[in-house]
C-alpha cells in the first residue's frame, strides 16, 4: 500500500528588515536546535525573499524586491522588524538611513507593513523601543505600535495588518529561537488569532508564565534563603535585582542554548520581555527596598501576606538552604535520615 | 568615472553603504558609509558603573561576549578587581565560544556564499562551490547550523544564554561551574572538534596549526581533492581567483591581545608595521571626526576625553563611524592582524609573499579556529574543581579605566571615567570602527576605502563581485561600528 504525501500548502513569504538593534535576536535565531532554523523555515512552508545575514541576492535585486512589495506586485504574508524605529533627529528618520535608497528606513518599514498579511516585531527593540531606546531616547526610538508601555510607535496601536492582527510582538532581549518559529509556524498554518495574544500583544504561549516558573532556586525562594553576591546559589530576589516572580516568559521551562537560563548562569533576570526594561529606575543588579522590604513583589501577590509569609518561611529556613544561599556550588545536599521510609 | 553607490549590504552584521569612483575598469576612490546611529555611548552617561554590563553586550548580537568582555575588563581596571584563575578561564572559553562560531558563521553563512554568485558559472569549480556554498540552499550551511547551535551548549553551560549574557563580571565569571560540567564541556568541545575535522578541514587541528610556510599548505591542499574539505575548496577557489591580489592591506596592523595578558595570553599584544612588530602604545589612540556625523572641532581627541554628539547636518561628513588612529594612522585589525602580531609562522610566510588581502585574511580566520579550539580543550583541562570563579569588589566613586580585547573581527576598546559614582564618559571603538574608518582630517582613508582601490570591475558590473569579497574578507559588524 502507498500513501499519498499530504497536499502542499501554498508557500508563505516572508521579508526581515533590520533597524535601531544589535542583531541578536537574528543570531539567538540561527541558534534555533530541534529543528534547526532552515528546517523549521521548511516546516512553516515559510520561504524567506530576504534575511539581511542570510540572503545571496545583490543590493539592486533587494531595494527592486523592496519596492515590488511597496507597490503591490509582490504578496508579503510576514513582515519581520528586528531593532528599534529610528524617528530622529527630529522626526527626519535620518540616524538610519536605507543604504542605497537615500530614504529612512521608517519610511519603508511604514510602507511595507501596509502590505503585509503580518507584522512581527522581532525583540523588544522592534516591539517597544528597548534597549535603543533607553536613557533619554535622544534618538527617539519606538517600537512599531508602542513607545515603551504606551502604545503608538510608527504604526499606531490600532494598526491591523492584512490578516487583521495587531502587530506581534515577540519581546525578548533576545528572543529565544522557539518563540519565534512556534508563532510563525502557527500563524502560517492559520492556527492563531487576537486570543493567542496578551495584553502587550506578545504571544501568550510564553507570556503566560513567569520566568519563576521552574526556575532551579525556587526552594531557596519558598525559604527567602537569599544570594548576597552575583555567584550564590540562593534567591536573587530580595538583593541582587531579580524580576523572575513578575517578568512574563517560560526562560526555564525552555532551556536557552541547549542548557541554560539566565537564572542558571547565576545573574537575575532584568525582565528583557518587558516594556521600559531598559529604564528599571535603579542599578541592574540591586534590588531596590523600601524599609528593607523589595519594591518589586511577586505578580499579583498582597503585600501583607507577602510580608507575613517569608518572615515565617525565613524562621522555617532549613540550615542546608541558608548555606548554600550564599555559596557557589551545593556545599550541603539533601541527606537521608537514617531509619526514614521514603 | 562613474559613481556607483553600492548597498545595503547583506551578509555583513549591520548596515552598509559603498560608494565607489569607477574609471578604466577599476575602482578609483571609495568612501565606506555606516548608515545608522544609536548612542551607545550617550546611554551609558549619568549610569552607576555595573549597569555596563547590561548595556555594552546589547551593543551587538554577534559580538556580545568581546563587549561584555571589554566592559568587564574596564571596570576591572577602573576597581582593581582581580580575577581568579578559575574565573579567567571561563570567560576564556564564553569568550572563545562566541569568537569560534562567528568565524564560522562569517565562512560558511556570510563569505563563501558569494562564490555561488551567477557571475562565476562556468567556471572549473563553480557547479561544486554553488551545491556547497549557495546561500539557504548549499549543503554547507545545513551542516554548520546544527554543529553551531550544539557548540553553543557551552554558553548554556557557562553563561546562562547568549547572546547578551551578564555572567562576565570585572572578578571573573558567576558560574562556576562542577566536575559533571566540565564533562559536559569536554563532550561539546570533542563533538565539534569532529565536526571541524570531517567538515571544515578535513584533517586534525593539529596539522592546520603546524603548517609552517605557504609551501606548506599549497602541499597540504594538494593531498586531496578539493571537494574533501571546505577549506580545501577555498583554497583552489582563491588559487583560481587570484585572491591574494584583492584587497591590499596598508601593511599596519594591531592587536589588544586575547585570551589572558601578558605572557599567559594566547594572542600576544602588539603592532606589525611593515612587517616590523612594536609593543602596542595604547595612550596613542585617537579618534577624529573630520569626516563623521559629530559635532566638534577637527582635532582627534584621544577615547578618555573623546565626545559623541551627533550632527546629522555636517556638509562635509558621510558616516556615522568615526576614525579611530594610532599615533596618526590608520590600522587594519582582525584575525590577520591577530596572528601577524602573535607570530604565526603560516600568515608571516603568506604575509611576506603576498601582504594583506583577501586570501590571508581568510586563511587567517581559519587557521585561528583550529588554534582557539585546541586552546579551549586546555583551558578546560586547567580549570581547577572547588575554586573560585569570581571576586567580588567595590566600586570607587572616582576612577578611569580602559578594556582590550579581541572581539572575532578585531580589536576592541573600551575607555571608562567614574565620577561620583556614576559613568562620567564611556568610549568605545569597536574592531570595525577601525577597518572601516572613513577618511582623517589628512584625507587618509581608512583600510577598507583603501583596500578597495584598484579593485577591478567588470564590463557591465553595478555591483562588482570584487568588492563584495573584499568587503566581507573584513569580517564587518556594523552595529559595533558605530553603536
Amino acid at each position: 500500500m502507498t500513501a499519498a504525501r499530504p497536499a502542499k500548502r501554498k508557500r508563505a513569504t516572508l521579508l526581515w528588515l533590520q533597524s535601531g538593534g544589535c542583531g541578536g535576536c537574528s543570531l539567538s535565531l540561527l541558534g534555533a536546535e530541534g529543528p534547526d532554523l532552515y528546517a523549521a523555515f521548511d516546516a512553516a512552508g515559510i520561504d524567506v525573499l530576504w534575511h539581511p545575514s542570510i540572503s545571496a541576492g545583490s543590493s539592486a535585486d533587494y531595494i527592486r524586491l523592496l519596492e515590488r512589495i511597496r507597490d503591490g506586485e509582490q504578496p508579503l504574508d510576514f513582515l519581520c522588524l528586528e531593532g528599534a524605529v529610528m524617528r530622529g533627529p527630529e522626526g527626519t528618520g535620518r540616524f538610519h538611513m536605507m543604504a542605497g535608497t537615500g530614504r529612512p528606513v521608517m519610511d519603508w518599514i511604514d510602507a511595507l507593513a501596509k502590505r503585509a498579511a503580518t507584522v512581527v516585531a522581532v525583540g523588544s527593540c522592534a516591539a517597544f523601543g528597548g534597549i535603543t531606546a533607553a536613557g533619554s531616547n535622544e534618538v527617539d526610538a519606538c517600537g512599531l505600535s508602542y513607545e515603551g508601555r504606551k502604545g503608538g510607535g510608527l504604526l499606531g496601536r490600532d494598526f491591523r495588518s492584512g490578516n487583521g492582527l495587531p502587530v506581534v510582538n515577540i519581546a525578548g532581549c533576545p528572543i529565544h529561537p522557539d518563540w519565534f518559529t512556534e508563532t510563525l509556524h502557527q500563524i502560517a498554518k492559520g492556527h492563531f488569532s487576537r486570543a493567542d495574544l496578551d495584553e502587550f500583544e506578545r504571544p501568550i504561549a510564553y507570556t503566560q508564565h513567569l520566568v519563576h516558573h521552574g526556575c532551579g532556586r525556587n526552594e531557596f525562594y519558598e525559604f527567602k534563603a537569599s544570594a548576597e553576591r552575583l555567584c550564590d546559589l540562593g534567591c536573587m530576589m530580595e538583593n541582587l535585582g531579580c524580576k523572575g516572580t513578575q517578568a512574563r516568559a517560560d526562560c526555564n521551562l525552555r532551556p536557552w542554548n541547549g542548557n541554560g537560563s539566565c537564572l542558571d548562569g547565576n545573574y537575575p533576570c532584568i525582565n528583557c520581555t518587558a516594556p521600559e526594561f531598559e529604564n528599571p529606575g535603579h542599578p541592574f543588579t540591586t534590588t531596590p527596598k523600601v524599609s528593607g522590604i523589595p519594591v518589586g513583589l511577586p505578580t499579583d501577590m498582597p503585600k501583607a501576606w507577602f510580608v507575613a509569609l517569608a518572615s515565617l518561611s525565613k524562621a522555617a529556613t532549613p540550615s542546608r538552604l541558608r548555606q548554600n544561599a550564599v555559596a557557589d556550588r551545593v556545599t550541603h545536599p539533601p541527606t537521608e535520615k537514617p531509619g526514614r521510609k521514603p | 568615472m562613474t559613481r556607483l553607490i553600492v548597498g545595503p549590504f547583506n551578509r555583513v552584521e549591520g548596515d552598509l553603504e559603498v560608494k565607489l569612483d569607477i574609471g578604466e575598469g577599476v575602482v578609483r576612490r571609495a568612501e565606506v558609509v555606516s548608515p545608522l546611529y544609536r548612542g551607545f555611548e550617550r546611554i551609558l552617561h549619568g549610569k552607576v558603573p555595573a549597569d555596563a554590563l547590561v548595556y555594552a553586550p546589547r551593543i551587538c548580537g554577534i559580538c556580545s561576549v568581546s563587549q561584555s568582555v571589554a566592559a568587564a575588563k574596564a571596570l576591572s581596571a577602573a576597581s582593581g578587581i582581580a580575577v581568579p584563575e578559575n574565573g579567567a578561564l571561563a570567560v576564556n572559553l564564553i569568550h572563545a565560544t562566541e569568537n569560534v562560531a562567528d568565524h564560522l558563521t562569517h565562512f560558511y553563512l556570510f563569505f563563501m556564499p558569494d562564490f555561488a554568485r551567477e557571475a562565476y558559472r562556468g567556471e572549473t569549480w563553480y557547479d561544486d562551490a554553488a551545491a556547497r556554498f549557495a546561500a539557504m540552499t548549499g549543503t554547507a550551511a545545513r551542516e554548520l547550523l546544527p554543529a553551531r547551535s550544539q557548540f553553543m551548549h557551552l554558553m548554556g553551560i557557562l553563561a546562562g544564554k547568549w547572546p547578551h549574557t551578564l555572567t562576565i563580571q570585572p572578578g571573573g565569571s558567576t558560574r562556576a561551574v562542577v566536575p559533571s560540567e566540565l564533562a559536559r564541556i569536554s563532550s561539546v568541545l570533542s563533538a565539534f572538534r569532529n565536526f571541524l575535522e570531517r567538515t571544515l578541514f578535513g584533517d586534525e587541528l593539529e596539522r592546520i596549526v603546524a603548517l609552517e610556510n605557504a609551501g606548506e599548505l599549497q602541499a597540504w591542499a594538494d593531498e586531496k581533492p578539493a571537494a574533501s574539505s571546505d577549506f580545501r575548496r577555498f583554497l583552489a577557489i582563491s588559487q583560481a581567483l587570484a585572491l591574494e591580489h584583492l584587497g591590499p592591506s596598508q601593511d599596519r596592523y594591531m592587536s589588544y591581545g586575547a585570551y589572558g595578558a601578558g605572557a599567559g595570553a594566547l594572542f600576544k599584544t602588539g603592532t606589525c608595521v611593515e612587517g616590523r612588530k612594536t609593543a602596542l602604545d595604547i595612550g596613542a589612540v585617537s579618534e577624529d571626526t573630520s569626516h563623521a556625523w559629530y559635532a566638534g572641532g577637527r582635532a582627534a581627541l584621544p577615547p578618555f576625553d573623546g565626545e559623541t554628539r551627533p550632527d546629522a547636518s555636517r556638509e562635509d561628513a558621510y558616516s556615522w563611524c568615526k576614525a579611530p588612529r594610532l599615533a596618526g594612522v590608520a590600522m587594519e585589525v582582525g584575525a590577520l592582524a591577530r596572528q601577524l602580531v602573535d607570530g604565526h609562522p603560516l600568515i608571516r610566510d603568506l604575509h611576506a609573499k603576498s601582504g594583506g588581502n583577501v586570501h590571508t585574511r581568510v586563511v587567517a580566520r581559519l587557521l585561528e579556529i583550529a588554534r582557539v579550539v585546541i586552546a579551549m580543550e586546555q583551558w578546560t583541562d586547567a580549570i581547577v574543581a572547588g575554586e573560585r570563579f569570581i571576586e567580588h569588589g567595590k566600586m570607587p566613586d572616582q576612577a578611569m579605566g580602559i578594556g582590550l580585547t579581541e572581539a572575532a573581527r578585531g580589536s576592541l576598546g573600551h575607555w571608562l571615567r567614574i565620577e561620583n559614582g556614576r559613568i562620567a564618559n564611556y568610549q568605545i571603538i569597536a574592531p570595525t570602527t577601525w577597518n572601516f574608518s572613513p577618511r582623517d582630517a589628512s584625507g587618509a582613508p581608512g583600510p577598507l576605502e583603501q583596500a578597495l582601490e584598484g579593485a577591478p570591475v567588470r564590463a557591465g558590473e553595478t555591483e562588482p563581485v570584487s568588492v563584495q569579497h573584499i568587503v566581507r574578507s573584513f569580517d564587518p559588524c556594523l552595529v559595533c561600528t558605530v553603536h
